[in-house]
């Protein structure tokens, strides 16, 4: 159940300081899209108004308006809990639950949501587990701890805990920053698979990375130390990568600063 | 090229220790010594109280006419001394384990209030505040006992014996509330600060990321709590519960003040009667002869033994789910 993200005049602070400024975008369902731009320009608090996770940041607010289709999730009476249930994110470093087994990981969102049958449970742990291609490597020790596998196995395991409850929407947060190059692969790889079903947002630092798995990518700059990150353009990745409209993503681009 | 790409974790487990040979100028010498010289001392110490206390308390046991773990009744005055520790061990364990059933939960609140709920500028002072009942001398807290908690809590025993008297357990004839149970309550006041203090900081602890898990798959802020911030501060709250039980077992003149003691067990927790090692060693202490101080001693040994038997059970419970434990994240 793949939504429509349309975002209009975003703005959000830490305290008194704005982070982001009037950020408009759409995205589109059953695709991925990307966020690029050096470090601090905002991508990844701009991600986090996404299910409202930036204002669990002690100060943090929004300013603005974010549609999923044609709800706003900062509408008054929307409950934030509600739509990170529907809005699922996966961070930059692999964070399974440590006391949890692997089988319990991936349940622990549908247990959140009620109760659920062991067969149920059971189906949709495969179901997700398969999804995240992650169902071979671990079907015979399901009990085991989520923190015993490798790093790119536990952020596999998170993507699974995160699309065992169906979101509409499904943010990543620098993914693979903390991964080795094969688990890399093994992560976009998957994220072509998963965007047939989602609608999926990636931060990256990467470029390489974006222009594989993105099908549209934003640019993200500041104007300098302490002043608010904003969106420079947002276009087909092909385009962003071959012949981008300013001249500032092309300078960040070919590596001309950043 | 700034970039915010953080360093890939370490793996499970401790980093390897660095093997260094000392490089021979005088600094490192004379800092080897030092830290090799206290680790000593400290083992030389321990040794020295623990044969000490066996020593006396052999020649104490020898002397015995009744049964030293059995008997209810400690003369110690005269010849034949006939004493036994099973009231004060009972007295001990029973008030300690309400100290901890009253504490615990009360201490895990208030800690996950200070760390979770309360906004900062409350949640400071409230944390000042506990603190500042762990100075309380326990004395001090003997004496608000006495005159202030037990005449209160007669009220209390009163309607526990009309409601819950059947059990036997809570039954209570009237007279000053100077029992076990009056204890308990008190050291649940008493070890409240060292427990709270402790899980305060564990909690404060648990890595952001973990609660984030939480809270990105739409959990609310109990649900947080309970998915992720109590189990990984399980190991702590039961290190500090520990720490607390250490205090409960071993407090002397608080438990001295309010009790009432006597040499027998009572299956009412109310009424008054009972004894704690402690309490019965400083109760004692002044007036005995040199066979009842090792008879004393002897039962200080007991204490001794019991309080190494709940840390090392501690410590399994902590050992025996490690690979579930938050730290190996």
């Amino acid at each position: 159940m793949a939504k429509r993200i349309d975002v209009s005049g975003l703005t959000a602070y830490y305290g008194n300081h704005k982070a982001i400024e009037d950020i408009s975008m759409t995205v589109e369902p059953r695709s991925v899209t990307a966020f690029i731009g050096p470090s601090g320009c905002g991508k990844s608090t701009f991600l986090r108004t996404l299910n409202r996770m930036h204002e669990v940041t002690p100060g943090g607010r929004v300013e603005g308006k974010v549609m999923l289709d044609d709800e706003n999730l900062y509408g008054s009476g929307v409950d934030p809990v509600s739509v990170r249930r529907t809005v699922g994110m996966v961070f930059q470093r692999p964070n399974p639950f440590p006391t949890m087994s692997i089988f319990e990981n991936v349940a622990a969102g549908l247990k959140l949501n009620g109760s659920y049958k062991k067969s149920e449970l059971e189906s949709v742990v495969e179901r997700s587990l398969k999804g995240a291609n992650l169902w071979n490597e671990v079907k015979d020790r399901l009990n085991k701890p989520g923190a015993g596998l490798s790093g790119g196995q536990q952020q596999r395991l998170c993507i699974a805990r995160a699309i065992a409850v169906e979101p509409d929407v499904l943010l990543m947060d620098e993914p693979c920053s903390a991964l080795d190059p094969i688990s890399t692969l093994a992560i976009e790889d998957l994220i072509g698979e998963l965007k047939e079903r989602f609608t999926i947002v990636i931060v990256t630092h990467n470029m390489q990375q974006a222009a594989r798995v993105s099908d549209r990518t934003a640019f993200f700059n500041l104007a300098g130390v302490g002043q608010p990150g904003k969106l420079i353009e947002i276009d087909e990745t092909e385009r962003i990568f071959s012949n981008p409209s300013v001249q500032a993503t092309e300078d960040y681009i070919s590596g001309r600063f950043g | 090229m700034k970039t915010d790409i953080e360093p890939t974790h370490t793996p499970a487990g401790s980093p390897p220790r660095l093997r260094t040979r000392s490089t021979g100028r005088a600094g490192d010498k004379i800092f080897l010594g030092l830290s090799r010289g206290s680790g000593i001392i400290l083992l030389v110490i321990m040794a020295a109280i623990a044969a000490f206390l066996t020593y006396r308390a052999v020649i104490a046991i020898s002397k015995d006419e009744a049964n030293f773990l059995t008997a209810f009744e400690w003369n110690t005055g005269t010849e034949p001394m006939r004493f036994g520790i099973a009231v004060l061990a009972y007295g001990t364990v029973i008030s300690s384990v309400i100290a901890m059933v009253i504490a615990v939960p009360v201490a895990v609140g208030i800690a996950l209030f200070i760390s979770h709920y309360a906004p900062r500028r409350l949640a400071t002072p409230v944390a000042y505040v506990i603190d500042l009942l762990a100075a309380v001398p326990s004395i001090v807290y003997g004496l608000w006992g006495a005159l202030f908690l037990v005449p209160h809590l007669t009220g209390l025993y009163t309607w526990l014996d009309e409601y819950l008297g059947w059990t036997g357990i809570f039954s209570y004839q009237g007279g000053a509330a100077r029992s076990l149970f009056t204890v308990g309550i008190l050291l649940a006041i008493m070890i409240l600060p060292i427990v709270t203090s402790v899980s305060r900081e564990v909690f404060r602890q648990v890595p952001k990321m973990h609660e984030e898990a939480a809270l990105a798959l739409g959990a609310t802020r109990w649900e947080v709590i309970r998915m992720s911030v109590l189990p990984f501060g399980r190991s702590g709250i039961i290190s500090a519960s520990m720490l607390g039980l250490g205090r409960a077992l071993g407090e002397t003149m608080a438990v001295a003040t309010v009790l009432s003691p006597s040499y027998l067990i009572d299956a009412s927790l109310l009424d008054p009667g009972g004894g704690t090692f402690a309490q019965n060693i400083a109760s004692h202490f002044k007036e005995a002869n040199d066979n009842g101080r090792d008879a004393l001693i002897a039962s200080g040994l007991v204490l001794f033994v019991i309080t190494l038997l709940v840390n090392g059970a501690a410590r399994m419970i902590i050992a025996r789910r490690k690979e579930y434990s938050g730290a190996a994240a």
